[in-house]
């Protein structure tokens, strides 16, 4: 059992955090887990993407080949756009709806969507920033998008992510650690609708 | 034995930890940065009480960490180190190795006496970088031993192996990682306990002494000393014979490092694979191999260092493939995919399946390049030089290495050059000597104590007519905001340097201080002789952790 995932988004929009309670996770259940990540000049506000791939057998390659991702997990839906070509056939997107806007070229808005819906995969989206200010975790968006992807994670069940939210957060205190059970349940419910 | 998720840069960190370190020295670079971070963090270094975390630390006390001005002096300091009989450890990011060639290579040729052992991170594909040089040579150059970990685990194993190497054959023994496994985490297994460090034992023998009469002496010792490093290299477990399926002949694989992983990731049946993690190379293995098989495919990721070694080893008349034939590309860091595309072609498998993907390439996706954060204070400094060189067309802005390299790309597009660390001051020197003006010099405040003030002496000794920018933001800021050597006390270096004290001006970038800023800019350009400007406002990556820590 393998599950090769793509994080995305732009430097500074938490991908890292969410690859954080992955591998938590997938560490507490045995998995062997491998996760390239983009440190440096990229961080400044450009697209940065994390590999992470996780498996009950050896994993070698720390990069994801193209056409074998099994999901892709974005924080914005450019960047879930970009890394299309490694998605697999019947691998899935999870991403926020809301565009990142800070190039002068941006590409139209509902194209990009209009892409995204035309692809032959199942495509989760919702706008996260918007939902994490409804449910009142305005810092949790990034949870909310793990709870949609969550369903999809094939190694691992929903409660052993839940869990790992816990053990993450359990240093910041309990009401940290429960608005983002919170964010992470509103993401989950959102997916399984 | 525990497990632990670390970074490979972590591995190599808790690895030489818990070899009995005694002190590792570095500048900051990516992707080595996190190296020395996990040290600092794991030792309590610059935390008001001493904290010993986990189980890092037990046998050691009090292990050196703090920052270099470059890689230079974290050489020498490393080699010092060794001298008094403890072991060291020196990092950097690959250009760095050209700032410390003179120690590094001389190194080989004192020799050490506690094991040194020097980290070289390469960047193939310039992930972060101004080129993709490959480290091996250094290390061929200089004729010691190199280990090229494939995976966060013999990252992990190879540090107490490397010490053990220096100590054994009294040589610097290079560890060389590239981005990717630097900069991705793995499970690994490690020790519950450190190794003590070595007791302090200062080298007796006149081999340190250079003088050419020695040197000689040393240099036969050197090459004597390498049928030793092949024979560790060739009975050495980091390499090692692998067959996928079952051998055909038709096929066979040298993988170096993290190449290995791409070929065992392919789905290539039928070829013998011998992994390559230790060098000098295994010559004999390699020409057992080559006699079992019809050809051989070289993957190493960085330039083509084996494959130009093992033409010489195997004969003109050998097919030899990979960057150099084509097999794989010239340039760019390996991947999945493009080891498996050589394997394939090579093995003629036509027919090879894979999923293709859903879509080759999207339609609506643009770049979205790095840019300097809102807020910034190098913004404003770029601002004012912008306008500048709107008003004066022959303006020249010698850039350097660091965020502010990002004054490059729009909306700025202000700097006209970035060579490497400290260059901005001595080519806008070199350009005033040949007769352009304004010369303009944009250096950050850990670049300037890097590689920038020795420059600036130069020009100053020469009366040159350039203007020195020094943006300083308290600093080190590209690689994740750590200590800047120079801090509070770059007017006392400027003037110690001889700039003349009505020629050397500290302004705060913000948009309310334009004026002043564009006025003192505007002045120094007219003056005939070195100015230098210093704008200083602090990083605001590194002040808003600052207040999210005090918050704590």
């Amino acid at each position: 059992m393998k599950t090769d995932i793509i994080l995305a988004g732009v430097g500074g929009q938490g991908i890292l955090s969410i690859a954080t309670i992955i591998g938590e996770a997938a560490t507490k259940a045995g998995l062997n887990l491998k996760q390239a990540e983009v440190h440096g000049m990229s961080q400044r506000g450009g697209d940065v993407q994390s590999n992470l791939r996780l498996s009950d057998q050896t994993i070698y390659s720390d990069l994801i080949p193209r056409g074998k991702a099994d999901l892709i997990i974005a924080m914005e839906p450019m960047e879930a756009l970009r890394y299309v070509p490694f998605l697999s056939k019947d691998g899935t997107i999870v991403t926020s709806s809301k565009p990142f806007i800070n190039i002068p070229n941006y590409p139209d808005e509902t194209a990009i969507c209009a892409e995204l819906d035309a692809l032959p995969n199942k495509v989760v989206r919702l706008d996260i920033e918007e939902m994490a200010k409804e449910i009142k975790t305005p810092k949790s968006a990034n949870v909310i998008l793990l709870g949609m992807a969550a369903p999809f994670l094939g190694c691992l069940s929903t409660e052993e992510l839940r869990s790992a939210i816990g053990r993450v957060f359990a240093a910041k205190g309990d009401a940290i650690v429960q608005a983002n059970y919170t964010a992470f349940d509103a993401g989950l419910t959102q997916a399984q609708q | 034995m525990d497990k632990r998720l670390l970074l490979g840069d972590e591995a190599i960190a808790l690895g030489a930890l818990h070899s009995g370190l005694s002190g590792v020295y570095a500048y900051p670079g990516t992707p080595s940065t996190e190296i020395t971070e996990f040290i600092q963090n794991a030792t309590g270094y610059g935390r008001e009480t001493y904290i010993i975390c986990d189980h890092e630390l037990k046998a050691n006390g009090d292990i050196h960490s703090r920052w270099c001005s470059n890689e230079k002096t974290a050489m020498e300091a490393g080699l010092g180190m060794s001298y008094a009989g403890k072991r060291a450890l020196v990092c950097m990011k690959h250009v760095g190795m050209n700032v410390c060639a003179d120690p590094f290579v001389n190194s080989a040729i004192t020799g050490v006496n506690g094991g040194l052992v020097i980290l070289a991170a390469d960047d193939p594909s310039m992930h972060s970088s101004q080129d993709e040089q490959d480290s091996r040579f250094y290390a061929k150059f200089a004729m010691i031993p190199v280990f090229e970990p494939s995976s966060q685990q013999e990252a992990y194993d190879m540090m107490a192996d490397a010490y053990s190497l220096s100590e054994s054959l009294r040589l610097p023994v290079m560890m060389r990682v590239v981005t990717r496994l630097a900069h991705s985490r793995a499970n690994v297994e490690v020790k519950s306990e450190a190794r003590a460090e070595n007791q302090l034992n200062p080298d007796s023998g006149r081999h340190w002494v250079l003088l050419p009469a020695i040197a000689r002496k040393n240099y036969l010792e050197l090459i004597d000393k390498q049928n030793d490093m092949k024979a560790t290299a060739a009975s050495s477990r980091y390499n090692k014979l692998t067959t996928i399926g079952t051998p055909s002949g038709r096929l066979g694989v040298i993988a170096c490092g993290i190449g290995f992983n791409y070929v065992m990731e392919s789905e290539a049946e039928g070829i013998e694979v011998l992994k390559v993690s230790q060098y000098p190379l295994p010559e004999q293995q390699i020409k057992e191999l080559a006699s079992r098989v019809d050809k051989i495919l070289i993957v190493e990721d960085g330039q083509p260092v084996v494959e130009e070694l093992v033409h010489g080893m195997l004969g003109a008349d050998y097919q030899i493939e990979g960057r150099l034939t084509g097999a794989l590309p010239r340039t760019g860091e390996l991947n999945p995919d493009s080891v498996a595309l050589a394997l394939n072609s090579l093995l003629g498998n036509t027919t090879a399946t894979t999923d293709f993907p859903v879509a080759n390439s999207p339609i609506n996706v643009v770049g979205r390049p790095p840019a300097l954060c809102q807020g910034c204070g190098h913004r404003d400094v770029y601002a004012a030089i912008r306008e500048l060189i709107d008003e004066i067309p022959s303006a020249r802005v010698f850039g350097d290495i660091g965020c502010y390299t990002l004054g490059a790309l729009p909306p700025f597009q202000a700097i006209t050059s970035c060579v490497d660390m400290g260059a901005s001051i001595t080519m806008a020197k070199g350009a005033s000597d040949a007769g352009i003006w304004p010369a303009i010099a944009v250096i950050g405040d850990s670049t300037f104590t890097h590689s920038g003030m020795t420059g600036l002496l130069d020009a100053i000794n020469d009366r040159a007519n350039i203007t020195v920018i020094i943006s300083d933001n308290l600093t080190t800021g590209m690689t994740g905001g750590q200590d800047s050597q120079g801090t509070n006390r770059f007017e006392q270096i400027c003037l110690g340097l001889g700039v003349e004290p009505e020629h050397l001006h500290v302004v705060v970038p913000l948009p309310k201080n334009m004026d002043e800023i564009r006025k003192v800019l505007r002045d120094e350009i007219n003056y005939k002789g070195v100015s230098v400007i210093i704008p200083r406002r602090e990083c605001i990556q590194t002040h808003a952790r600052k207040l999210r820590q005090a918050k704590k």
